[in-house]
């Protein structure tokens, strides 16, 4: 299956279950083509471990095409490697040389245990969403799509917002590992949108609240979450986030808020 | 067998309406004691999910994935189409039933694709109340484009990421169930069997993919939203961890696979680059909306842009052959799928194909960048375009796409009623995973429709009709035919983790892929579909004896769930090839060479063909017998599709 000229060494973060104690266990990657992408380099190390009887290295993927957000990997220093604005699977080969020796390591943060070698638990986020990421509509009994006008503007940085994957890469990147970026994309999707409005304060709330019990860390306006998100999701979003935060933590307790909003 | 469609009489804008008056109803109090799974969390399951839990019933999904928002409906790019005739151009819910049907080559059901036309417009209200950020216009209202097919725009969209959002509407939908408490969420968990008891679903066998552990869950009724089974090709636009495995083991517990060899090959994907590839990229079929597709006019010009001697941008006008503007002029470069796809072919196979390889044609964007200015272009497709770059490192701005069909969406799957009922009792297929709404090519932007409709719209008050029927006394747990599917589940397992050979999982795979690509792809023969059976056959068996598979159940094993998943397409694949070497007409995406028009086109013989093709298990190396269901045509007249 080799296909190509470069040989590089990696140094991959080995770790059977959450509780063992990991280690870095060093691999060659020999006869790698410049067009593979990332995880296909992984398939060819992992097919050779196969062969010769050992474990595969366990890491999640699904699409391979940038969107499912399932890809991880922490790469030399930097979540979904050293390029802006893509994630593992859309890193290419190309951007490494001959020669180089490549660290791979799981997303590193409290609120992600590690599973098996490079592969987290990202189930906080889901937990996040669920605690308040909706609009509560039910299926049917809506009005026509058309009936609230939406300024172009707004549905454009809504959807800015929306297009976060949920792969945890500003967690990763985090020194505090703090889901903020992750949580104000959607708390600012729903809250600059008209449908989201009647629960904008109630939602904000309950989802730091569900933040805060997972252990993620605060913020310190670092910046490392927008400089390395695949999707360049805005710090924009954490202010918008604070500010509805903020407003109804002082003004809007208790139910009360979505009745004299008036927003 | 006889096939019962369940399609009801009348005309066809009241079918659906008098069908739902006629379903049995569930009183709220009752919906609380019954149980439904739900498996895949894609646009079908979790859209089903959520309003099933909204009606009151208690819901247990189930994904593969970390987090049921990984589903691969993400990855759908360009739009959802809807018969809401925002754009007042003609659009109606007959003309998209009417498009959808020809589109399909006539043989879908009339009754299934006008309920789906019908039923297209609430989910763009649905979507957008729970804050699905749809483009939109200056005036604010919801903006459309055209997709192939079709002489409308109704295309509803959200930059190249339509799927991505409408996954997510459903996802929150389904979170907020799940915090409700309704929906009890398994990730991380993968179906490797149905349990029956006396011919109806009773639950399912899953499998933990962190643990091992294998479990039995209950249910009044198992939906299965599985998806497509397009990585029988290996190579596809599908996710990694796309597969079969949920419906064709509820296929040899006894439902009907129907139409199996109908594929769609998607005409705009970024060619195959070596052999180390793992799966193809799409570019979005609303390129095409704006991109020309082109190849040399000759041979000797193909032969100097393969070499490299000159750059696509060198190719003076004359030169170039504009081969579906040429050929199609009313329809253009918004032909459908499958007739882009085999005019493409058709240029390579002539020796016209461009890059390295030969295997691609241009899609070139040089005249809508002179005409909209390159910010508007990128506003529309800017990331499309910037996949496009790090996939293949070339900038699309400035020299035109490479792109080749590949392998992208199933319109076959499990044989399903109008209720979107198997022929086993309390069994149901929605979205990609049954057969029943693209008769034998989709059109594009109707997957996202046809997940959703059935999800929202279709299954909440189908499957009602059913529990109402059998009454809501808890299933038996304790039934012994959980614990013996269990065991035949641990058994097979076994026998996956005793293959010690020397070929990995992978390598078998791949083997496939090239067998399925080279005599089930996109022109097929009596003769090679004969040699390809033989081919499947013989990598079938070695499989069961070379195949090589590393670690034990208990744990996180990779390789076991590809043996497992490799070890049912190797079935499939066969069943595939049955069915298109049965099928001796052409018919939108399956092209029999010996079946075409003096022009090259697909040739239907609707006297021989006019049915769907469910087949039926019958044991392992049996042959499947054939079940025919006869499709009426009442309301439109069957004619030669054409584009032209």
């Amino acid at each position: 299956m080799s296909t190509g000229n470069m040989n590089l060494t990696l140094k991959i973060w080995r770790q059977k279950n959450p509780d063992a104690k990991g280690a870095f266990v060093t691999y060659k990657a020999e006869g790698i083509s410049p067009d593979m992408s990332f995880l296909e380099m992984l398939d060819v190390v992992n097919e050779g471990l196969i062969h010769k009887g050992e474990e595969p290295v366990f890491f999640d993927h699904d699409c391979r095409e940038g969107i499912c957000g399932m890809c991880s990997l922490y790469i030399n220093g930097h979540p979904h490697g050293p390029k802006d604005a893509i994630t593992t699977c859309q890193l290419h080969m190309r951007t490494f040389h001959d020669g180089e020796i490549i660290v791979i390591e799981p997303w590193r943060a409290a609120a992600f245990p590690v599973i098996k070698d490079l592969a987290v638990d990202r189930s906080a986020f889901d937990r996040i969403q669920q605690a308040g990421g909706f609009v509560s509509v039910n299926t049917g009994g809506v009005p026509d799509a058309n009936i609230i006008p939406i300024p172009k503007v707004i549905a454009d940085e809504a959807m800015n917002s929306a297009t976060c994957i949920g792969c945890g890469a500003c967690v990763a990147a985090c020194k505090n590992a703090s889901a903020m970026l992750f949580v104000s994309a959607k708390v600012s999707q729903l809250g600059m949108l008209p449908q989201g409005q009647p629960e904008r304060y109630s939602r904000v709330q309950a989802m730091v609240a569900q933040m805060d019990a997972e252990g993620f860390g605060s913020c310190t306006n670092t910046g490392a979450c927008e400089a390395e998100c695949p999707k360049e999701i805005k710090m924009t979003n954490i202010s918008r986030m604070n500010n509805d935060f903020f407003s109804a933590k002082l003004f809007r307790e208790e139910g009360v808020s979505e009745h004299a909003a008036g927003e | 067998m006889t096939l019962d469609a369940k399609i009801p009489a009348g005309p066809l804008a009241e079918k659906w309406s008098k069908h739902k008056f006629n379903l049995k109803l569930v009183n709220p109090a009752n919906k609380r004691k019954y149980d439904v799974i739900v498996v895949g969390t894609g646009l079908a399951g979790a859209s089903a999910a959520a309003s099933l839990a909204e009606l009151g019933y208690n819901v247990k999904a189930f994904c593969f994935q970390d987090s049921p928002r990984r589903a691969h409906s993400i990855a759908a790019q360009g739009g959802i189409n809807a018969a809401k005739n925002y754009q007042n151009d003609g659009d109606s819910i007959y003309r998209l039933f009417y498009d959808t049907i020809k589109g399909g080559d006539y043989r879908a059901r009339e009754g299934n694709v006008y309920r789906l036309a019908e039923v297209s417009v609430n989910i763009i209200d649905q979507c957008v109340a729970q804050g699905v950020p749809f483009a939109r216009e200056y005036g604010g209202l919801l903006d459309n484009r055209s997709f192939g097919g079709s002489q409308v725009s109704r295309t509803f969209y959200a930059r190249g990421q339509t799927g991505q959002q409408l996954l997510l509407g459903a996802y929150s939908a389904l979170n907020r169930q799940i915090h409700l408490g309704k929906v009890k969420m398994y990730t991380r968990s993968e179906m490797l069997d149905v349990v029956t008891i006396d011919g109806q679903a009773k639950g399912i066998i899953t499998r933990n993919l962190i643990t091992g552990q294998i479990d039995t869950h209950t249910g009044h009724a198992v939906l299965l939203c599985t998806g497509g089974y397009g990585n029988v090709f290996y190579l596809s636009t599908n996710a990694i961890g796309s597969n079969a495995t949920a419906v064709w083991r509820a296929h040899k517990r006894g439902a009907l696979f129907a139409n199996p060899c109908y594929t769609q090959i998607h005409p705009t994907c970024i060619p195959v680059s070596g052999d180390h590839q793992s799966k193809l990229t799409l570019m979005s079929e609303s390129l095409r909306n704006d991109g020309r597709v082109w190849a040399p006019k000759t041979v000797a010009t193909a032969e100097q842009l393969r070499k490299g001697q000159i750059k696509a941008g060198q190719v003076k006008e004359e030169d170039r052959d504009y081969f579906l503007e040429r050929k199609y002029p009313s329809f253009g470069n918004l032909v459908p799928r499958d007739v882009a796809s085999r005019n493409a072919k058709e240029m390579v196979d002539d020796g016209r194909g461009v890059g390295a390889s030969g295997f691609a044609v241009f899609l070139d964007f040089a005249d809508a960048i002179k005409r909209l200015g390159k910010d508007a272009v990128s506003a529309k497709y800017g990331n499309l375009f910037d996949m496009y770059y790090q996939i293949t490192d070339e900038d699309p701005y400035s020299q035109p796409m490479r792109i080749y069909p590949a392998v992208h969406y199933t319109m076959g799957g499990l044989w399903v009623d109008y209720n979107l009922s198997t022929n086993i009792p309390g069994l149901y297929a929605l979205g990609e995973c049954n057969f029943s709404d693209h008769g034998a090519n989709r059109l594009g932007a109707s997957a996202l429709m046809q997940g959703l409709a059935d999800g929202y719209f279709v299954i909440p008050y189908t499957v009602g009709d059913y529990l109402a029927t059998i009454g809501p006394k808890p299933v038996d747990g304790n039934h012994p035919a959980f614990e013996q599917t269990k065991q035949e589940v641990i058994t097979r397992i076994n026998k996956l983790l005793a293959l010690k050979g020397t070929k990995t999982v992978n390598e078998y795979h791949r083997d496939l892929g090239h067998i399925m690509w080279e005599y089930c792809g996109m022109a097929r023969t009596g003769e090679g579909l004969t040699k390809g059976k033989g081919l499947i056959q013989a990598l079938r068996a070695d499989f069961w004896k070379n195949a090589l598979v590393v670690g034990a159940n208990d744990e996180v094993n990779n390789a076991l769930e590809r043996a497992g998943r490799v070890a049912d397409f190797l079935e499939l694949a066969e069943l595939m090839v049955d069915d298109a070497l049965m099928r001796k007409e052409s018919c939108g995406g399956h092209f029999r060479l010996e079946s075409q028009t003096p022009e090259g086109e697909a040739l239907r013989d609707d006297d021989n063909f006019a049915f769907v093709a469910a087949w039926g298990y019958k044991g392992d190396n049996q042959p499947e017998v054939l079940n025919k269901e006869v499709l009426d045509f009442e309301f439109v007249h069957l004619t030669q599709r054409s584009y032209k």
